[in-house]
């Protein structure tokens, strides 16, 4: 269970509030409009922003304390998710060893999750030489790898053509299948989210609402989201 | 971990001016010492003014001209930096010395010759050494005037003198100061060229007056009151330097496909002139090296090879040591400022490495005899006075990989050895090949505190140079050069190279 209690964020005059919690295992779509605060949520969760005040618990535990590479918690950032320097394959084994002293066993894991991720081959290749799709499911084969049960996705896909981010987005489903992961997916497009399946957090004006299911949402959306989609 | 870096560095600078302080508290100085205060501000005064004026016709000349071979000129602009100033004073004489080039015409000729000692010298050779700082920082100056801006004047029909007043004269309003004040600040504390060029009454800097009271009278409490005294002069102006300069980025070549118009007629012999006069300058002294010296390689007087491999040692000590210490403060104060690093990476400005050796002198003089710590001092100088400028070279860079990466890094636990072996090496390899060549290069060629302690089996090469050059062994003293120049060169070129095969 993630619990997000009483929760405040704040980055200089901005205000975000948060008071819900959801099941593991959800999909959780996040929209609202640009500054609203999505990305600071997400930011928050991960463990790169300390909040004012309330708490982020999962399964209980308080997590104001644990750094960032030790959360249940795996993120895919806008851009910048691999190392321009270390080949995709010592990418994606970072997302085991950080060290990376990797066992035969190691490279076999890794090998799969390219398999998987539709990179056969591309192991040895360093990031600029996949293409932006390319990069993404190289990003998600580690989220694979690294099975943490709540996996962040602050638009990472938001840089690709229509068709690719369908595809992207059955490959985050894909993924949080087998690894079970609970899902929060920042985005623009309520298209998104109904690819997603599951339920929506609408953020608007500091607040961060609970996740509504979205057919439900998007069927009768309240004004300030009207507002947003441009339905008036 | 830094905390406690920082802390070391501060005390490191700190204790040596203490120890001065103390020494030279109550110190009452002789006229003497008075007419070295003024000859020292004397000869730096005009060191900066003749280096900045002369570098803007050069600068503007470059600036709008393109000829085969710019980019090597521009480049080889940078090369005076890492030029010991031993050699740079040798080139000099063998140039305009008693039976120099220039000398030997003048008597052919039946004129009288010039001499290269006292003030003017000591003037010609700090120009020699600062034209090409003073050429490349005014050079950056025109290349950051927009393209766009040089596009409207010429649509706006200006001609030359009317887009010199309104786009050349504001940018260089904002740009010389800054020039001059850095040159102002290296000629303060110089001492391989008055050593060589200056002394006896006339012409004796603080640091000269510094360097004879250690080694002719032993008299420390006076060489201390000289050191507080050139601390305050020096660290007034670096405080001054410091807060109005842009960082000179001596590191990369610099070419624009957009360049100032190039106006025709007298205008482009006058630059023509400037940049010849300027190659010549800057060149024959080299040449003069190079050619009294190849002979002389044969014949190397006994203590240049030991000398040359002290020297190497120092240097790659000093480098390794400085750059790690750079990169610890760079990365610890990447991700928030931290005044106590910024501090402890500033305040060596304030000091030379006289100053800096006169205060170690005083602390391990009653401990053990200077001699036999000779080497380890002058890397403790080496390090402290270089790490200002390698500091200044990781800080962007290591603030940019932590606004690129640190997240991503962090999100994934790379932290700690992982980090520095993943992460911040590759990464940076570039900047740290470069900074380690530049700590080699500076360390190699440097004449300071070594020339305070070191005997005759301690002495660098550089301090060679100088004394064969004293003795007026040219054709020694060219060879031995030779070894310097070639081998601070090699030094650089290895550790820049090493870091940009590390970084591809």
């Amino acid at each position: 269970m993630l619990e997000l209690d009483r929760l405040t964020l704040s980055q200089g005059n901005f205000r975000l509030t948060a008071d819900w919690s959801v099941a593991p295992g959800s999909r959780i779509a996040v929209i609202g409009p640009s500054g609203a605060g999505k990305s600071t949520l997400l930011a928050a969760i991960a463990g790169f922003l300390t909040p004012t005040a309330g708490a982020i618990r999962w399964n209980q535990a308080d997590l104001a304390r644990v750094p960032p590479g030790k959360r249940p918690v795996t993120i895919l950032f806008q851009d910048q998710n691999l190392f321009p320097h270390l080949t995709v394959a010592q990418n994606l084994g970072l997302g085991l060893r950080p060290d990376l002293r990797l066992s035969l066993d190691d490279q076999r894991r890794i090998g799969r999750a390219l398999e998987r991720t539709g990179l056969a081959g591309l192991g040895p290749r360093r990031p600029a030489q996949l293409s932006g799709g390319q990069a993404s499911r190289a990003a998600l084969a580690r989220a694979l790898l690294r099975a943490r049960p709540i996996l962040l996705l602050d638009e990472p896909f938001a840089a690709l053509g229509p068709a690719l981010r369908a595809d992207m987005l059955a490959l985050v489903r894909e993924v949080a299948d087998e690894t079970k992961a609970l899902v929060l997916m920042v985005t623009h497009d309520p298209e998104d989210a109904r690819a997603l399946g599951g339920m929506t957090s609408f953020v608007d004006a500091g607040v961060a609402h609970p996740p509504v299911a979205t057919q439900t949402l998007l069927a009768a959306p309240p004004p300030a989201l009207q507002n947003y989609l441009g339905r008036n | 971990m830094s905390r406690v870096l920082s802390v070391v560095l501060l005390a490191l600078v700190l204790a040596p001016l203490a120890a001065v302080a103390w020494r030279g508290a109550g110190m009452s100085l002789g006229p003497a010492d008075g007419a070295a205060v003024r000859f020292t501000l004397l000869q730096a005064v005009l060191s900066a003014a003749f280096s900045t004026v002369l570098a803007i016709p050069v600068a503007r000349a470059l600036a709008r001209r393109s000829f085969p071979g710019r980019g090597v000129v521009i480049t080889l602009m940078g090369a005076p930096f890492l030029l010991p100033a031993v050699v740079a004073v040798l080139g000099l004489l063998a140039v305009f010395g008693r039976s120099g080039w220039v000398n030997t015409g003048l008597a052919a000729l039946g004129l009288p010759t010039v001499s290269l000692y006292g003030l003017h010298g000591v003037v010609v050779a700090h120009v020699f050494l600062n034209l090409p700082l003073a050429v490349r920082m005014i050079l950056q100056g025109w290349q950051s005037v927009p393209a766009e801006r040089f596009r409207l004047a010429r649509s706006l029909g200006f001609n030359p003198r009317e887009t010199f007043r309104h786009l050349e004269a504001p940018m260089l309003r904002e740009v010389l100061p800054g020039v001059a004040l850095v040159i102002l600040l290296i000629c303060l504390t110089s001492f391989a060229v008055v050593l060589t060029l200056g002394g006896g009454p006339g012409a004796t800097t603080i640091e000269l007056a510094i360097w004879q009271a250690v080694r002719f009278d032993f008299d420390l409490a006076r060489a201390a009151g000289l050191a507080g005294i050139q601390v305050v002069i020096s660290g007034a102006v670096a405080l001054l330097a410091w807060s109005v300069v842009r960082p000179a980025g001596f590191g990369t070549g610099q070419d624009r496909a957009a360049r100032p118009d190039a106006p025709d007629g007298w205008r482009r012999a006058a630059d023509g002139l400037a940049l010849t006069a300027a190659a010549l300058f800057l060149s024959l002294p080299l040449a003069a090296v190079a050619l009294r010296g190849l002979p002389g390689l044969l014949d190397l007087p006994e203590a240049v090879l030991p000398a040359a491999a002290r020297s190497v040692l120092v240097a790659l000590v000093s480098a390794a040591l400085c750059t790690a210490l750079a990169l610890g403060l760079a990365l610890a104060s990447a991700a928030r400022s931290r005044p106590l690093i910024e501090a402890a990476a500033t305040l060596p400005l304030a000091a030379s490495g006289l100053v800096l050796g006169t205060g170690l002198f005083v602390i391990v003089h009653p401990v053990v005899p200077p001699m036999r710590v000779a080497l380890p001092v002058t890397v403790l100088v080496n390090i402290l006075l270089t790490l200002p400028f390698l500091y200044r070279i990781l800080l962007p860079e290591a603030r940019a990989l932590a606004e690129g990466y640190g997240r991503l890094a962090e999100s994934l636990s790379l932290t700690g050895w992982s980090r520095l072996r993943w992460l911040v090496l590759p990464r940076l390899a570039r900047p740290l090949g470069f900074g380690a060549g530049l700590a080699a290069a500076l360390s190699m060629g440097d004449l300071g505190a070594i020339a305070l302690f070191a005997g005759e089996r301690q002495a660098t090469l550089p301090l060679v140079v100088q004394q064969l050059t004293g003795a007026y062994r040219i054709e020694a003293a060219a060879a031995a050069s030779l070894i310097l120049v070639t081998l601070s060169f090699a030094l650089f070129w290895a550790c820049d190279a090493g870091g940009r095969r590390a970084g591809a």
